[in-house]
């Protein structure tokens, strides 16, 4: 007989719990312990205090606020949730050294959702029922916003997505907030921009099918493309994560469209700009703020100069807030540039904090209604206002990666 | 062994005999667990843990499933994911587009119900619950049917090549998924559908398929965790399950006792699918929101770690490996609602002591697990402690290394117990009269062999 | 035809990707009879091991970033094939070698144990081993980003022909042949050769042959069947090694340890491997061009012909779902694979 069989017969016939009852109990219990030895975990639970000099306002040192938030840490998108949570752990220590509010420190829990909506609706559940949190800031991807937006909804609590961008989330409840652009307006940005600007009469579009940003982004642009004359010639996906765009590209390259919009994730746009690049298609390429991050440059280096993409904010504005906000981060980071979803972490925060102080409360009513009625809120990301909808209305910029060290530079604004 | 059985009639109970052990008395004993988990345990553990209860509900339901296939058949399927996402689809869309059509507002939660459950807002009896719950039903038959057309090629491979291609097979059906149209949020547009249009359906895609309405509590979960582990028992002990284990001990032995194996790969196949099925339904209700991912491979993986940590074959092992495994993994975020409850943990090591004393009192060999199982409750609330002064110390952020601990633990349990932490043994084989001591002189192998007996899962 | 031919071109260097990979598979399968799903994970340590030691080195010795050394690419090499050995040994010695007497079904859970572990080890946030203007380049382990490896190799394509397409208005379009590709491909066969060699010329190999053959009467006979095992686990790690190293230098941007894909790619080496018949080596790299064709030649042909008469676009989205139909289709047919014999079964 096969192995497979004999195999487990054999350590079968030789067992018996009578005889070896007390030995199976005892190395169920060691593993019973294992088990209980991996509870020999802690949350990531920070309350920053920095000690500041004589001029700066005193630390807040009251009971803490507890703040949730709920991201990808770990897994295939660690590197979205854990720029989030860089962002908003920095504004929160900002806000904790300038004294707080009213004098108390704001506390940050946050849990892991490995990029799985079951964990995301336990992830909420536990920060809102267990941990009692007053608001929550997450998820990053609009799959997990939606898992995790209803519970918010139903516990009163609110909750701030940082950058969902799809339509649907703020549409669970009048709970939800975001503090990032929606789909059909960057996907009618980027168009304006193509007809506008690069004066594109055709385009190509290559998206991540497995991603819903870059699946609704694709289907905006495309809507708003073909509303502003432009034809949408050919279109391919890919999976995240895929090594090898070369069935795909080809097939682009034979359409030779006057742009190439990929709206993925700048985890797959350094390759594909690689390899666009060595098959010959020269057009410019074109994406949104899923390409924002140090990293696009590091990996495709020339092969992406002179592309483009709308973000929240260009890192070279002369702005102070953002130049200030962006030395801070180094500091803080091992001299990391900020990426997008940093930056919209430390607005969500940000807003949250000011909504707090406005508020006067904690109630998850009145807080709501604070959020609600933020208005010309400066955040590094931008001037924001909360719409009706609980969108964030604010302009895109759009940014070229050029010049040297190669990065993204400031282009064009695009207003709603 | 039918024919055997033919021949004595006198040994056959009547139709209303095993109406009544078959159907009646089981679904009294689900009804009766299903309300003791959403009245009388589900007030005690709060909302949070109320959640987590719901979830491992599901994992003990995947558990059980699996066990027919991986445990009882001895086939190695990693594809079940791929069936808890047929169910859970299926489930999905029935409830959700079914509203849609019917009351024309999917996020109907309150469709004439006689009775309101205070802490969700799902209702017992009503309409939308019935959807879910016929939802359920079709979802088990689809996925079933799904595992017959999978059980197929498992007549012809075995081992790792079956395995390979379940996991094949749960791949397609997350990439298929991913294809899916566009959900419709409009009663109005579904209906102008074309069929043509429908031959796609619209799923999500890659997006996932969101506002699904919550039915799925305490009570509806756990009401199908009895029933599946009912179920799940009773094919063990029956003569399916006999055939099916000796499929697993010795597939050309089994065939020269008259065994059909193909019939009964495949049967295991089905079986497990629709159980798998069912439970995916009810995720797909726990939660809002479906996505492709949860027809991947990694869910497939949990399934065989709580299969085979628990024991291959053991159905109340895999059941309980399911629920420790899936507590821990929720336990592991952090140790607060552990110190939180610790009056609760010191209640119930003290209960179970006294049960343990109790036991040992009369007699019962069975006291040694249970005094077992009271140190561990203990022993959670030490490490709770542990840790806590640990972080508190060392500022050391832990929560990275779940998954890593997650990973080691498999391994050591493998190292350490590598039958699993019952083998073929349920929980309650443990528990009878003491039994004498045995002379040192007995050689082990007779006396082991004479034990092993009233432990053979087969024998009803 | 130019993107036929390109394709065709691609699909031979992912197909000696997928080869090496799939020797690693079907070596231990042959002679441990399990499926190493810890595998890809190793293949996935080769790649980035191969990354950070050159960021390493480069920051180091400040050698230049664009156009480094040529000596560098072996260094690199030996440096990832060193670090996957010693890493394999050590699973190898740890995990797997205590469960030789048990069921294949525990070793499998352990291999995905071990393959959970070196994914979350992999991806945690660690320790800065380069760092340029206090910026850090590479860390040890490798942390949640994807990271770019330094061209190793000089970025040249060694043939270019255009081809003229027959429409005036699509300009033409060139099939490039470049040194990438042609390094992956010789890489591979020199290691399928050698390994050839090592298992059917050398003592060592005859030594592997008959633990797989019998693993009792080899003990029998002499061999030391536990070292010849743990020889056969590094050998496939290191193998595995050589295709991480490869990877990176043809697909610079790499995604980070725990992304799926690389479960992913893994499953389809392993499928290379099956589809070829598992425990043959000339079989495993049959397979692994087959598998790669297949895929590439069912993404151009579905999306060239199938895709406008649908009017979908999920002709490369179901790459994948080619390379599961073609794993059944071939167990089903002939399930022990290509180039394999069919075992006997034995009462």
């Amino acid at each position: 007989m096969t192995w497979f069989s004999r195999s487990l017969s054999g350590p079968r016939s030789e067992r018996s719990p009578a005889s070896r009852g007390a030995r199976n109990v005892l190395a169920s219990v060691a593993a019973l312990g294992a088990c209980a030895l991996a509870l020999g975990m802690a949350p990531k639970s920070i309350m920053p205090s920095t000690p500041g000099d004589s001029m700066a306002p005193k630390p807040a040192s009251g009971a803490p606020i507890l703040v949730g938030h709920y991201g990808s840490l770990t897994g295939p998108e660690a590197t979205f949730g854990q720029s989030t949570s860089e962002g908003i752990r920095l504004a929160f220590k900002e806000i904790n050294a300038a004294g707080g509010i009213d004098g108390r420190p704001i506390e940050l829990r946050e849990y892991d959702t490995k990029g799985e909506p079951k964990e995301a609706t336990l992830a909420v559940t536990r920060l809102i029922k267990s941990d009692k949190v007053v608001a929550v800031l997450g998820e990053v991807a609009s799959g997990l916003s939606l898992a995790g937006g209803p519970v918010c909804q139903e516990a009163g609590v609110p909750m701030i997505s940082p950058s969902s961008t799809n339509v649907r989330v703020t549409k669970v409840g009048d709970m939800i907030f975001r503090v990032c652009f929606i789909d059909p307006f960057q996907g009618s940005a980027c168009a304006k921009f193509a007809t506008g600007e690069l004066k594109a009469k055709t385009a190509a579009m290559l998206y991540d099918q497995k991603a819903p940003y870059s699946v609704d982004l694709a289907k905006e642009f495309k809507r708003a493309f073909k509303k502003l004359g432009g034809d949408v010639v050919i279109e391919q996906t890919y999976t995240g994560g895929d090594g090898d765009f070369t069935t795909q590209l080809t097939s682009i390259r034979a359409r030779k469209p006057d742009v190439l919009f990929v709206p993925g994730y700048y985890t797959d746009v350094g390759n594909i700009a690689l390899q666009a690049r060595k098959l010959g298609i020269t057009c410019p390429m074109l994406g949104g703020d899923g390409w924002d991050s140090e990293k696009l440059a590091e990996v495709a280096g020339k092969a992406i100069e002179g592309s483009f993409y709308s973000n929240h904010y260009a890192p070279d504005q002369p702005d102070e807030q953002v130049q200030t906000f962006i030395a801070k981060y180094k500091a803080d980071y091992k001299g990391k540039t900020p990426d997008g979803l940093a930056a919209l972490g430390y607005d969500a925060a940000m807003i949250l904090a000011d909504s707090m102080k406005r508020a006067g409360s904690l109630d998850g009513k009145k807080l709501r209604d604070a959020i609600a009625a933020t208005k010309d809120f400066k955040g590094v990301t931008g001037v924001i206002t909360i719409d009706a909808n609980r969108d964030a209305v604010k302009s895109a910029v759009i940014v070229e990666m050029k010049g040297s060290p190669l990065g993204p530079k400031y282009r064009a604004t695009v207003t709603p | 062994m039918s024919a055997l059985t033919d021949l004595i009639p006198a040994h056959r109970p009547s139709l209303a005999q095993s109406l009544f052990a078959g159907v009646v008395v089981p679904s009294l004993c689900a009804i009766g667990v299903g309300t003791l988990m959403q009245f009388g345990v589900g007030p005690v553990l709060g909302d949070y843990w109320t959640s987590v209860g719901v979830q491992v509900g599901i994992a003990v339901m995947l558990a059980v499933s699996l066990n027919i296939v991986n445990g009882f058949t001895g086939q190695f399927s990693i594809g079940h994911a791929g069936f808890f996402a047929i169910g859970a689809y299926i489930g999905a869309g029935v409830s959700y587009y079914g509203a849609l059509l019917i009351w024309n507002d999917a996020s109907a939660m309150a469709h004439g119900a006689p009775l309101v459950w205070n802490n969700s807002k799902s209702w017992l009896f009503g309409a939308g619950e019935w959807l879910m719950i016929g939802g359920a039903i079709l979802g088990a038959c689809v996925a079933a049917a799904f595992g017959y057309i999978v059980g197929l090629p498992s007549l012809r491979l075995r081992g790792d090549y079956l395995a390979i291609v379940t996991l094949g097979f749960g791949e397609i059906v997350r990439v298929l998924l991913q294809q899916t149209r566009p959900q419709v949020f409009d009663g109005a547009e579904l209906r102008e559908m074309s069929a043509g249009e429908l031959v796609i359906p619209p799923l999500g895609g890659a997006t996932g398929f969101s506002s699904i309405p919550k039915y799925a509590n305490l009570w509806w979960v756990w009401l199908f965790v009895a029933v599946v582990v009912f179920f799940a028992y009773r094919v063990k002990v029956s003569s399916t399950g006999r055939a099916l284990l000796s499929i697993r001990e010795d597939e050309i032995a089994a065939r020269a006792m008259g065994v059909n194996i193909t019939k009964y790969k495949v049967r295991a196949f089905v079986l497990a699918a629709a159980l798998a099925g069912i439970a995916g339904a009810l995720y797909a209700h726990s939660g809002n929101v479906l996505q492709p991912r949860d027809a991947g491979f990694q869910r497939s993986f949990d399934c065989i770690i709580f299969v085979v940590l628990g024991g291959l074959g053991s159905i109340s092992g895999a059941a309980l490996a399911a629920v420790a495994l899936s507590i821990m993994t929720e336990a592991l975020r952090g140790p607060e609602p552990i110190l939180e409850n610790w009056i609760a943990l010191l209640i119930l090591t003290a209960v179970i002591s006294i049960v343990a004393a109790i036991l040992r009192a009369v007699g019962n060999r069975g006291w040694r697990i249970t005094l077992l199982m009271a140190v561990t409750p203990l022993s959670i609330l030490l490490l709770g402690l542990a840790s806590k002064f640990f972080t508190d110390a060392t500022g050391i952020n832990l929560a990275d290394y779940r998954m890593v601990v997650y990973a080691l633990l498999l391994i050591v349990v493998m190292l350490v117990r590598p039958n699993g932490l019952f083998g073929l043994t349920e929980i309650w084989e443990y528990f009878g009269p003491e039994r004498a001591k045995k002379p040192p002189t007995t050689p082990p192998t007779a006396s082991q062999a004479a034990a092993a007996a009233p432990t053979e899962g087969s024998r009803p | 035809m130019a993107d036929f031919l390109q394709i065709l071109i691609t699909a031979i260097a992912v197909g000696s990707l997928y080869a090496l990979i799939a020797l690693g598979y079907t070596m231990v399968y042959g002679i441990l009879k399990f499926i190493n799903f810890a595998h890809s994970d190793i293949f996935v340590l080769g790649a980035w091991t191969s990354l950070t030691a050159s960021v390493c080195v480069i920051t180091w010795l400040k050698l230049d970033t664009q156009q480094p050394p040529l000596w560098l690419a072996p260094v690199v090499l030996l440096c990832a094939m060193v670090v996957c050995g010693g890493v394999a040994f050590l699973v190898e010695r740890l995990a797997y070698k205590p469960l030789r007497k048990s069921a294949r079904l525990n070793v499998l859970i352990t291999a995905i144990g071990v393959s959970l572990l070196l994914q979350n080890v992999g991806q945690l946030p660690g320790f800065t081993a380069a760092e340029k203007d206090g910026r850090s380049l590479a860390t040890v382990p490798f942390g949640p980003s994807p990271s770019r490896m330094p061209s190793l190799l000089p970025d040249t394509s060694l043939i270019s022909v255009p081809f003229p397409s027959g429409d005036p208005t699509i300009p033409a379009a060139s099939v490039q042949v470049n040194l990438v590709d042609v390094f992956i491909f010789v890489s591979a066969m020199v290691l399928m050769f050698g390994l050839q060699h090592l298992v059917y010329r050398t003592k060592l190999g005859a030594a592997m042959r008959a633990v797989s053959f019998n693993t009792e009467t080899a003990s029998l006979m002499g061999v030391p069947v536990d070292r010849v095992m743990s020889f056969t686990f590094v050998t496939g790690a290191v193998l595995a090694a050589a295709a991480g190293f490869l990877y990176a230098l043809k697909y610079p941007g790499l995604n980070q340890p725990a992304h799926e894909i690389w479960v992913l790619l893994g499953l389809k080496a392993f499928v290379a491997a099956v589809v070829g018949g598992i425990g043959n080596v000339r079989g495993a790299v049959l397979g692994g061009f087959l598998i790669a064709l297949i895929e590439f030649m069912g993404m151009y042909l579905f999306s060239k012909y199938l895709d406008p008469l649908m009017g979908t676009n999920m002709g490369t989205n179901l790459r994948d779902v080619y390379v599961f139909s073609v794993l059944i289709v071939v167990l089903l047919v002939k399930p022990s694979g290509l180039l394999g014999t069919p075992v006997r079964e034995k009462v």
